[in-house]
């Protein structure tokens, strides 16, 4: 059934209809409204659930790990600096190889303290074995988020799912929700197999001596790699049921662009109808929108960009004293395979500045012009940036 | 060796896998006709490695040394004497 | 003694030092909870000295996640039982006193004032031991610790002693008891009927430390039974509103003679002493002990 709704409720709707049972979140802009929804479903008996009123996004995560690892679904939602507090516990729940499932609506980083949107939080924690998946409209929040439960618990992986804040948390879209009854066909008992139970003690959370912890950071590192599959096969399914699936990455006329956008988020969207208005005029230009980005999809990475001339790496996050991530893992990707497209790193939309058409027109020009003359002049860029005002 | 996922260790009480005794240099010596069974030696061992009978029994697999029981002993009937002498 | 159960839910194997009170405190705690629990525990002596992976002397399930927030995830093992309806089963957390007075403070503060139901155990050794005797809120003052040394311009600790106790009484926490390792059947009877209780409880336990208090390994019980005996340390429990202190010594002993037994207090000057006299002397009037 089709309703509006913003990204933040379609978040909320998500874990309700996962029948989630410990919500244990602290409010953040522009999360808010998730932990203020979940607050009400709970309290006016539409989910049963324990909804914790946890004093930060440190003891946030921290509850979900003790919640999961005695056996039930746990959820958690924040966003920037609530990230950053938290991702000390980020690698915990990963390296415990816990199922917990948390959305995070993009938000730049401080300092300079900003509430409004870039892709600068999660981008930095993709070092943590958390699968991250973005989303580029409320409809694909909604489905992502159902699914990241199945595969989580599945693969005994946490899964982050990644929306922007503001342009899809605080907007309203149509988005088609399926009902109680389909999710409960589609996702199982929440099931974590050592669960805390003194029938069976276990001991979670050793100390990884130096004789066996690379051996089980190899064996994580394998686990989130090979999530790939797993993720591919849920949302297969997924696409059976409900008519909807999006794979590990989307490709949008990109197979004979000679001028690919690679991009992940809301971006995408606005990056369709410039692929569209441009191929209107003959421009053999593409888009390949990236959803899964740990685990990294190299193989469909370099087949989806490999027969470009050039690719213009469009994304809101920047790795202070390098690049932007996305771009640096994907020319990672490339090296050794002697198939490298040339590549450009667009950096646009900190703190929630507006990319409009003609940003992105103008990142396909420069790049096309790389295309042509088989030469790149500047390999970073940024995009609305006041010139003026950082001139020396 | 199977390594489980997350390092969970799926075994209770598996560090008795290793004999903490070969760390003591003092060894508790109990005089029988000394020990009255009140079972404060067995108490105050941080180690479980002393029972409650009396006179109770040292387990020297695990036994540190201390001297905790010794210490308290109400009536003195622990003695600790140095690993090699007789 | 025959209030104190045989069964060791602590197997022997750990590497904690020879003689330490700390252990030989969640010993008793144990015996007093039973198998019936689910232990959180903060980063800290008492967890890696007993999970080195891939041995473990826990014979009741554990979790281990960080430093700072054992109150934090005993909340979501709490709310987890609930949900499964597993009310036989007690969530409980145990941290050193780092991980409570200092970095563990926000998650135990947060825990108690949601009301969580579980409990909450601190064992205090009066500094970061595992990390090599770094000071803490709860180390005392004129204690010798690595980052309060004894120099010319510096001798010792110079602040007094954290009183988490009472700040747990602040939250309204229905039950919060101090207790000592040299009293166990004190700490037995405390842990007992804080588990029993439905809702957040705190007990406290004074549990010296080996190498980090300077003393011999067989005198640690006697130097923690020194402590209550001199009023240095004061065993009590709050409950209903209402603070009671269950062991009043005799006839109170010079706090000097709690203080020489340890190396740690070694530089201490009569002046020092007496200054820690008239503190001690404080909080025993505050608690009614001559």
């Amino acid at each position: 059934m089709k309703q509006i709704m913003d990204g933040n409720e379609a978040v909320a709707l998500a874990a309700k209809l996962a029948r989630v049972k410990v919500i244990s979140a602290y409010p953040i802009t522009p999360q808010t409204t998730v932990v203020e929804k979940l607050a009400d479903y709970v309290s006016n008996g539409e989910l049963d659930a324990e909804f914790m009123k946890v004093e930060s996004e440190h003891s946030a995560m921290s509850a979900c790990i003790g919640a999961a690892a005695t056996g039930v679904r746990a959820f958690t939602a924040t966003s920037s600096q609530g990230l950053m507090l938290m991702s000390e516990m980020l690698y915990v729940a990963a390296g415990l190889r816990l199922p917990i499932v948390m959305t995070n609506a993009n938000r730049s980083i401080s300092a300079p303290l900003s509430i409004w949107c870039d892709q600068q939080d999660s981008m930095t924690v993709r070092d943590s074995g958390w699968i991250q998946l973005y989303c580029e409209n409320n409809q694909e929040i909604l489905d992502t988020t159902i699914q990241a439960f199945r595969i989580s618990e599945e693969l005994l992986l946490p899964v982050m799912v990644c929306y922007d804040g503001y342009i899809l948390s605080h907007t309203l879209e149509p988005v088609d929700c399926p009902d109680q009854a389909d999710v409960d066909a589609f996702l199982p008992r929440y099931n974590y197999p050592y669960a805390l139970d003194p029938e069976k003690p276990v001991s979670i959370g050793a100390v990884g001596v130096p004789e066996y912890y690379m051996e089980f950071r190899y064996l994580l590192q394998k686990a989130v790699q090979e999530s790939k599959a797993k993720i591919v096969e849920i949302d297969r399914e997924f696409k059976r049921r409900y008519g909807r699936g999006y794979g590990i990455l989307e490709k949008y006329q990109s197979d004979d662009a000679e001028v690919v956008i690679l991009t992940m988020g809301s971006l995408s969207c606005s990056c369709k109808d410039i692929v569209d208005s441009l191929r209107q005029r003959g421009e053999k230009v593409g888009l390949v929108k990236l959803k899964s980005f740990r685990p990294f999809p190299t193989e469909e990475i370099i087949e989806a960009l490999g027969r470009a001339k050039a690719v213009a790496v469009v994304e809101k996050d920047i790795s202070l004293g390098y690049a932007g991530g996305l771009f640096i893992d994907t020319a990672a990707a490339f090296v050794n395979t002697g198939k490298a497209p040339l590549m450009i790193n667009f950096i646009c939309g900190l703190a929630g500045r507006d990319v409009t058409s003609a940003h992105l027109k103008q990142a396909i020009r420069e790049t096309q012009k790389a295309a042509e003359t088989g030469k790149v002049e500047k390999k970073i860029r940024w995009l609305g940036l006041q010139e003026k005002l950082v001139e020396e | 060796m199977k390594l489980k996922p997350g390092a969970v260790i799926t075994e209770p009480g598996s560090s008795e896998r290793y004999e903490t005794g070969g760390w003591r240099t003092f060894r508790p010596h109990i005089d029988d006709s000394k020990c009255t069974g009140c079972g404060i030696c067995w108490l105050f061992c941080p180690e479980a490695a002393i029972t409650k009978d009396k006179p109770p029994k040292v387990d020297l697999r695990y036994c540190k040394g201390c001297g905790i029981c010794a210490n308290e002993c109400p009536v003195k009937a622990i003695i600790m004497m140095e690993e090699g002498r007789k | 003694m025959k209030e104190i159960s045989d069964v060791e839910l602590i197997a022997p194997g750990h590497r904690a030092c020879a003689g330490c009170a700390c252990v030989l405190s969640l010993r008793h705690a144990l015996k007093a909870l039973g198998k019936n629990v689910i232990i959180s525990q903060a980063t800290g002596c008492m967890e890696v000295t007993t999970t080195p992976y891939p041995e473990t002397a826990w014979r009741v399930p554990w979790i281990h996640v960080a430093f700072e927030n054992a109150a934090a995830v005993a909340s979501g093992v709490s709310r987890a039982l609930k949900i499964l309806g597993k009310t036989h089963i007690k969530s409980v957390a145990i941290a050193g006193d780092g991980g409570t007075a200092d970095i563990g403070l926000q998650a135990l503060s947060g825990a108690m004032e949601r009301w969580e139901d579980m409990l909450y155990i601190c064992y205090d050794n009066e500094a970061y031991m595992n990390t090599g005797i770094q000071r803490s809120g709860a180390t005392p003052f004129g204690a010798w610790t690595t980052t309060t040394p004894v120099g010319k311009t510096k001798r010792g600790e110079d602040r007094p002693k954290k009183d988490i106790p009472a700040i747990m009484i602040a939250h309204g926490t229905p039950y919060v008891a101090t207790a000592s390792v040299a009293y166990p059947l004190d700490f037995v009877k405390k842990v007992k009927k804080a588990a029993a209780i439905r809702g957040p409880t705190y007990v406290h336990v004074h549990a010296p430390c080996v190498p980090g208090w300077r003393i011999d390994s067989s005198k640690s019980i006697e130097v923690a039974r020194l402590a209550v005996l001199t009023g240095a340390w004061i065993l009590y429990e709050h409950e209903g509103g209402k603070t009671t202190v269950t062991f009043k010594p005799a006839k109170r002993r010079p706090v000097a003679e709690y203080l020489k037994l340890q190396g740690r207090f070694r530089h201490l000057t009569e002046e020092e002493i007496k200054e820690i006299q008239k503190m001690v002397d404080e909080q025993c009037r505050r608690l009614g002990i001559e």
